[in-house]
Parts: structure tokens; C-alpha cells; sequence
């Protein structure tokens, strides 16, 4: 690890060197232009130290075998090998793909729930209210559920969904079903149900935001050019929103793909995630296992990411 | 054992008698005089690393009061407990710790031997652990069973002894039989047998718990019970036998079988609690906290026999000095009868049973150690009853539970395959 920091660290200034065209630069320019470097020197040493070095050494541990009690640095693809164990051969779905199929489909769920109710609610809350106080109001109770953690927020629809829950009583009660919907809770629908309550608001925000940036006259020439409410939305009011959405996509996708806490909970711990995966392996000393999970987590999510922004250039929009 | 360390461990033993001698003095007098001077004069704190199950403020209040150390708790879960023995053995001054991680922990070299010459009631700890027998009669060895790994070969070496040293790994804290809690109002009619646990009848309303080491154990517990087959040692399966174990398991969790597996205590209590489920493997405290809560619940003794536990303390290799004295007192303090009667009081059994004896009421030794119906109303550390007089404790007395224990949780020699295996259950 020294030495990585060493080299990183001997490594920063020498790249201001080659950032800047050799020539044709007056002093005066190239001082500013170390200045800003320095400036963004002390927010990239976090990232170095925070986010570089451990992911490196994530990577690099992913590689190396274990026993019960140790790991030992010696070269091995063994990790690798044992993620996808059986997935080339047999007519079954090996494990990781099966989890992998699983998260995907509670990204696909939760993200389509949470674009759709996102997107509605910030579309209400930035053209029909008219008052900015009252958009401030209505943007602040969006955030309300976060004042109790996640967890709590979870396990209250548990009284809700159980078998002798509020849900399945009151329906007894009022004679609509004979026995109680055991799919209620610690099913796919739970999960999903949860995933859309704790992650919306990341949606909500980012789309209110880009919505609120859209020029309001574009709108009315719009309706003077004889646009009808559903094509203004569709034509201009989406493709505007885009870096909103696209930014709540991110958040959303990656929200759910990374969690292990929600499956577990909300599916009775009967439905794999691949952080759950990584957990038991953590839980028993198999770092290196765990690592390589988390190395092949890690290239998914940046697969999706990639795809996200193939589809919307955000630097460019934002 | 070779003769250096034997005479070192003679004269260290001369000099420390005394002082272990002046200690017990002190813990068992109960005085308010009588502390040693030292601990009076600069006070001591000792970090408890363990699961939050033993570590009660009620205790941490009594050692200050008896022995003037200060007690703090680290409160993780099982697996950290274990992580942080072998990644971070500074953090804690004495560990409390399951018996089947000893595989893993002993190995990596960060705990220490321990004197069982400074350990005043070395000798009266129950043959449970020193030699796997109840009220002389062997118990079931199969899995970690605490005899196999409870003495070390020398105080720094990492190999288990076969027969008794005087370097003990773990002075036991606590220890239980650990079986199926059902529910008698729903289920209605009795359970015998662990098969029941995969029996159809029970679709979508049994629970099994989402720890891999005891889960499987449990399921090898049902596979026997058909007669399926019979494991040679269910706590150190083959691979073969890890495959056909996960089957059954993957059979029954996509018949619907399962409604939900547990993680933790209180996931446990809630699903018996709200008849999410009617059988499934439990913890005693937990069957206790779901009766306390007014619905029936029973801890099922069953025929094929329990799968036991036992925790114990242990201490780190860099604990030196006073620290490591203290430690010691506090030991000793432990096995001499307060928390050994509070302990068993929750349900749990103590290591040394003659003194925690002393310290409870005899109603209460014959409800809880001896399976006699109770004379008044038990009660819980707390005040609030937990049974009412009449009432006998599930499965009996201590010969009874402990004397029936067919296996004990362990850690395998296959658990990188086991461990797989199981993700691959979660996933089906």
C-alpha cells in the first residue's frame, strides 16, 4: 500500500506536466492553470486514499487464496472460477447468473415503479403548483420518510402485509377474500414494494430539479404552435427532464443492485442479491471470495452505467 | 509438553496461587472490603468483546460493585466476533466467543492459552466440556464438540490437545441444547421428530435460520430423522454429503415449504410471534420472549436430540499485566456463582453449576436445572414473570436437555464448498 501512495503521490505532480500543451502557453496560463490543479489537488488525494486505494486493493485481494483464518498472497483465479462455477455447463442457471437475473429483475421493477411515480409526482410539483412556497412545502414532505432510517422503514409494512396483518384482516373482515394472500409479504412483490417507497425520492429530486430549469415560455410556444397537454409532455417536457432522469436512474439502479438489506428483510432472506452473496462470504472470513463477488458486481453496475450514458450524454445536458 | 515450559509454569504458578487465592477471597466474600488495593487505588477497564446475548449491564454493574473493574461491552454478531479475533486482536481485552470458531481462531495465532491454575474453579467446570459426558454418560460428539477443542497443547501453541493440559482455550460462559420451537395452538396436535420441519403439512409456515453453519446442521438434523441417511459426523460432512443435504433443502424451499429464514434473534421472535410461522428452529430466550408475550409457544424437545452451543472467554495474546490479571479476577468472579445463577436464571446453563447453585433460590434450581414443576411464579432478571407456577421447563432438567444433545454447531473442514452451496440454496 506504501508503496502504491508513494507512486500516486509522485505521480500527481508530474501529471500537470503533460496536461499542459508544451507550447505555445505564456506564463501567465500556465501558473493558473497549476493553481487550478492544486486546487483540485486535495479532493483527488481523498479520492486516492478513499475510493482508488481500497478498490485497488479490493482487486487485488479478489486474486489471492484463503483458508479458514488467513489470506494468503499467492496468484489465483480460483475466486473467479468459483463465482461462475457450473455456468458454462448443465441446463440449470448457476448460481450467479440466477442472482444476477434476480437483482436485474428488481432493477427493472423498482426502476420503472420509481420513474413512473417520480416523474409524476415532480411534473405536479413543478408545473401545477403555482406558488413557490408551496412547492417548497410539498418538495419538503417528499423527503419526511427520511427523517427514520431505512430499516424502520421496512419493517412498518411488516404489521401491514403479514398473514394476520392489517391488509389481510381488513379484507377478511370486510368478507372480500376466504383465506389470507400469503404473497403479501416475503414475496417479490414485498421487495419491490419496498424498493419503490425507500427509493423514489432519489428520482423526484433530480427530475424536479432538471424540470424546474426548463423554460416555461418553451411550453407556451408549445400550446401556441397548437401542441396538444400530452404531446408538450412527450416532446418537451421528457426529452428537457432527461439529465434528471437519467441521474435518478443512476441513483436507483445502483441503489438496488449493491442491496442486500431490503431482499433480505422484505423477502424473508429467501431471495438472493448478490450483497448478500458478499455478506455470508464476509461473515465467514472468505475475503477473497467476497472481493471477487464485489469485483464482478462492480463491472455490472458500471455495464448499466455505461449503457445510461450511451443513451444520454450528461455532461453535456447537465 | 516439553520440560521448559513446564517448570516455568511451576514457579509462575507458586506466585500466582496466592494472588488467585487473595481474588477468589475477595469475589467470593461479597464484602465491600477486601478488594485488592491495587484495583481500588487505579482503576481497571476490560473490553468485552462478544455477541450482546451474555453481555448484560447487570453484570457489568455487579463486577464493579464486587471486583471495582470496569466492564465494556463491544456487542457484535457471532461473525464479527470472529472477524475481529483474527483482523483486529487489539481491539478487545477478553473475548467471548463461540466454541466452533476456535478452528478458525486458534490458528491464527491471537489467543492466548489460558492458566488453568489461575482459574480457581478450573477443576469444577462440567465434564460437559472436559470430557463430553452428563451425570457420566457420553453425549453426542458429533460437529465442534466442546472436549475436542477445549485444551491446548501449551500456552502459545495452536494445536488442540487430545487429552487435559493445564492451557485451557475457552472458560465456558454460557451453553444450550438447542431444538425446534413450535406453536402448539396452531400445529394441534405433538411433534416428536425434526422431520416435521420439512413435513408438507406445514407448507409455507415453517423457518429455518440463514446461518449457513447451523442451518445446514439443522436440515442434516431432518435428513436423518426420515432416514434418509445417517451422517457419520453432521458437523463435518464430505461434499457428497453437502450436496445431498443442500438437495433436500432446495427441494423444500421450491415446494414453498419455507414462509421466511431468520438472521437474527428478534426476526425469529416476530415470525413465531405473528404465526408467519408455526415451526422452525429457534433460540430458548426467544421462545421465552414470544411466550412472554402471552402466545403459546413450545421449545419441542424432540427424539432424534438437540444441536447444542456453547460460548466461552477467551483472551488475546497481547494482554499483559495488570490488564491481564484483571481479567483473570474477572474469570474467576464469573465462575463463582452470580452470573452463573443469573444466566441460568434466562435459560442458558452456567459453566460451573455447584456455585451458580448457591446463588438462586432453590424453587428456582428446580424449575430450571432440575425439571420440577415450578413452586411459585419464575421470574426473569427483570422482575417480570416469565412462567407461572405450575409451569415446567420444555424438555426438562438438565440431564434431560444437555444429556440428549446429539451434535454440536461446528465449522467444517468443506465450509468454502459449504458456504457456496448455500448461496446457491438462497438463490433456488
Amino acid at each position: 500500500m506504501t508503496t502504491a501512495l508513494d507512486q500516486a503521490a509522485s505521480s500527481l505532480p508530474e501529471a500537470v506536466v503533460p496536461a499542459a500543451p508544451a507550447a505555445g502557453l505564456r506564463s501567465e496560463e500556465r501558473r493558473q492553470r497549476r493553481l487550478a490543479y492544486l486546487q483540485a489537488g486535495p479532493l483527488a488525494l481523498v479520492f486516492l486514499v478513499f475510493f482508488v486505494v481500497p478498490l485497488a486493493l479490493t482487486l487485488v485481494v479478489s486474486f489471492w487464496e484463503y483458508n479458514e483464518y488467513e489470506i494468503i498472497p499467492a496468484f489465483t483465479l480460483q475466486n473467479y472460477a468459483d463465482v461462475f462455477e457450473g455456468c458454462l455447463s448443465g441446463p440449470d442457471l448457476c448460481t450467479t447468473f440466477r442472482t444476477y437475473l434476480s437483482t436485474l429483475k428488481f432493477c427493472l421493477l423498482g426502476w420503472g415503479f420509481t420513474l413512473a411515480i417520480g416523474f409524476t409526482v415532480a411534473y405536479f410539483v413543478a408545473f401545477h403548483v403555482r406558488s413557490t412556497t408551496m412547492q417548497t412545502v410539498l418538495f419538503l414532505i417528499c423527503t419526511i420518510p427520511f427523517w427514520t432510517s431505512n430499516v424502520i422503514r421496512m419493517i412498518a409494512w411488516m404489521p401491514l402485509l403479514g398473514r394476520n396483518g392489517l391488509i389481510n384482516d381488513g379484507l377478511t373482515g370486510l368478507g372480500l377474500i376466504g383465506s389470507p394472500i400469503e404473497g403479501l409479504l416475503y414475496s417479490d412483490f414485498s421487495v419491490v414494494l419496498a424498493f419503490v417507497h425507500l427509493n423514489t425520492v432519489f428520482m423526484i429530486v433530480p427530475i424536479f430539479n432538471s424540470m424546474m430549469r426548463i423554460d416555461r415560455a418553451l411550453i407556451e410556444a408549445a400550446t401556441d404552435a397548437g401542441a396538444t397537454p400530452w404531446q408538450t409532455l412527450w416532446s418537451v417536457i421528457v426529452p428537457l427532464s432527461k439529465p434528471g432522469i437519467a441521474i435518478g436512474s443512476i441513483f436507483v439502479l445502483t441503489l438496488i443492485m449493491g442491496d442486500f438489506v431490503t431482499v433480505g428483510v422484505m423477502g424473508g432472506q429467501q431471495i438472493a442479491s448478490v450483497g448478500k452473496v458478499i455478506q455470508v462470504q464476509m461473515a465467514y472470513l472468505q475475503f477473497p471470495a467476497a472481493a471477487a463477488n464485489a469485483v464482478v458486481l462492480l463491472g455490472a453496475v458500471l455495464l448499466v452505467i455505461v449503457a445510461l450514458t450511451r443513451l444520454i450524454d450528461l455532461r453535456r445536458e447537465l | 509438553m516439553s520440560d521448559a515450559t513446564k517448570t516455568r509454569g511451576l514457579t509462575r504458578r507458586g506466585l500466582i496461587q496466592g494472588a488467585g487465592a487473595a481474588a477468589g477471597l475477595a469475589a467470593g466474600s461479597g464484602a465491600i472490603t477486601g478488594f485488592p488495593a491495587i484495583h481500588a487505588a487505579d482503576p481497571v477497564t476490560l473490553r468485552y468483546l462478544g455477541t450482546a446475548v451474555n453481555q448484560s449491564g447487570e453484570i457489568a454493574r455487579k463486577v464493579k460493585e464486587d471486583l471495582g473493574i470496569t466492564i465494556e461491552y463491544i456487542p457484535v454478531v457471532t461473525d464479527e466476533v470472529s472477524k475481529r479475533v483474527v483482523t483486529q486482536p487489539n481491539s478487545f481485552d477478553i473475548v467471548d466467543t463461540e466454541y466452533f470458531s476456535l478452528k478458525k481462531l486458534m490458528p491464527s495465532g491471537n489467543l492466548l492459552g489460558m492458566d488453568a491454575k489461575r482459574i480457581k474453579n478450573a477443576d469444577r467446570i462440567t465434564p460437559v466440556f472436559t470430557k463430553g459426558e452428563v451425570a457420566g454418560k457420553k453425549i453426542g460428539d458429533q460437529g465442534t464438540a466442546p472436549k475436542k477443542v477445549f485444551y491446548l497443547e501449551g500456552q502459545t501453541s495452536t494445536k488442540f490437545a487430545g487429552s487435559p493440559t493445564e492451557w485451557i482455550t475457552l472458560i465456558p460462559t454460557t451453553y444450550n441444547a438447542d431444538t425446534l420451537g413450535i406453536r402448539p395452538d396452531l400445529i394441534k396436535r405433538p411433534i416428536t421428530s425434526w422431520k416435521e420441519l420439512l413435513n408438507p403439512e406445514f407448507k409455507g409456515r415453517a423457518s429455518i435460520l440463514n446461518i449457513p453453519s447451523i442451518g445446514i446442521m439443522d436440515a442434516a438434523m431432518v435428513v436423518e430423522a426420515t432416514g434418509d441417511y445417517t451422517y457419520p459426523d453432521k458437523g463435518n460432512m464430505t461434499k457428497a454429503e453437502i450436496d445431498r443435504t443442500m438437495k433436500v433443502l432446495i427441494e423444500a424451499k421450491r415446494a414453498g415449504q419455507f414462509r421466511a429464514f431468520w438472521q437474527d434473534f428478534n426476526e425469529s421472535v416476530n415470525l413465531m410471534a405473528s404465526g408467519e410461522t408455526v415451526i422452525q428452529s429457534m433460540w430458548s430466550p426467544a421462545v421465552t420472549k414470544v411466550r412472554s408475550q402471552g402466545i403459546a409457544c413450545t421449545y419441542q424437545p424432540l427424539k432424534e436430540g438437540y444441536r447444542a452451543w456453547a460460548t466461552g472467554f477467551g483472551l488475546p495474546k497481547t494482554l499483559s499485566g495488570r490488564k491481564l490479571d484483571a481479567a483473570y479476577e474477572f474469570i474467576n468472579w464469573f465462575l463463582s456463582g452470580w452470573a452463573g445463577a443469573y444466566l441460568n436464571r434466562q435459560g442458558y446453563y452456567s459453566a460451573v453449576l455447584e456455585t451458580a447453585r448457591e446463588h438462586m433460590a432453590p424453587y428456582e434450581w428446580a424449575y430450571w436445572m432440575e425439571g420440577k414443576p415450578a413452586e411459585q411464579d419464575i421470574k426473569g432478571p427483570d422482575g417480570t414473570v416469565m412462567e407461572k407456577a405450575g409451569s415446567v421447563r420444555d424438555g426438562g432438567s438438565f440431564e434431560q436437555r444437555m444429556g440428549a444433545v446429539a451434535c454440536w454447531n461446528s465449522v467444517m473442514d468443506e465450509n468454502t464448498y459449504m458456504i457456496r452451496k448455500w448461496n446457491e440454496f438462497i438463490a433456488a
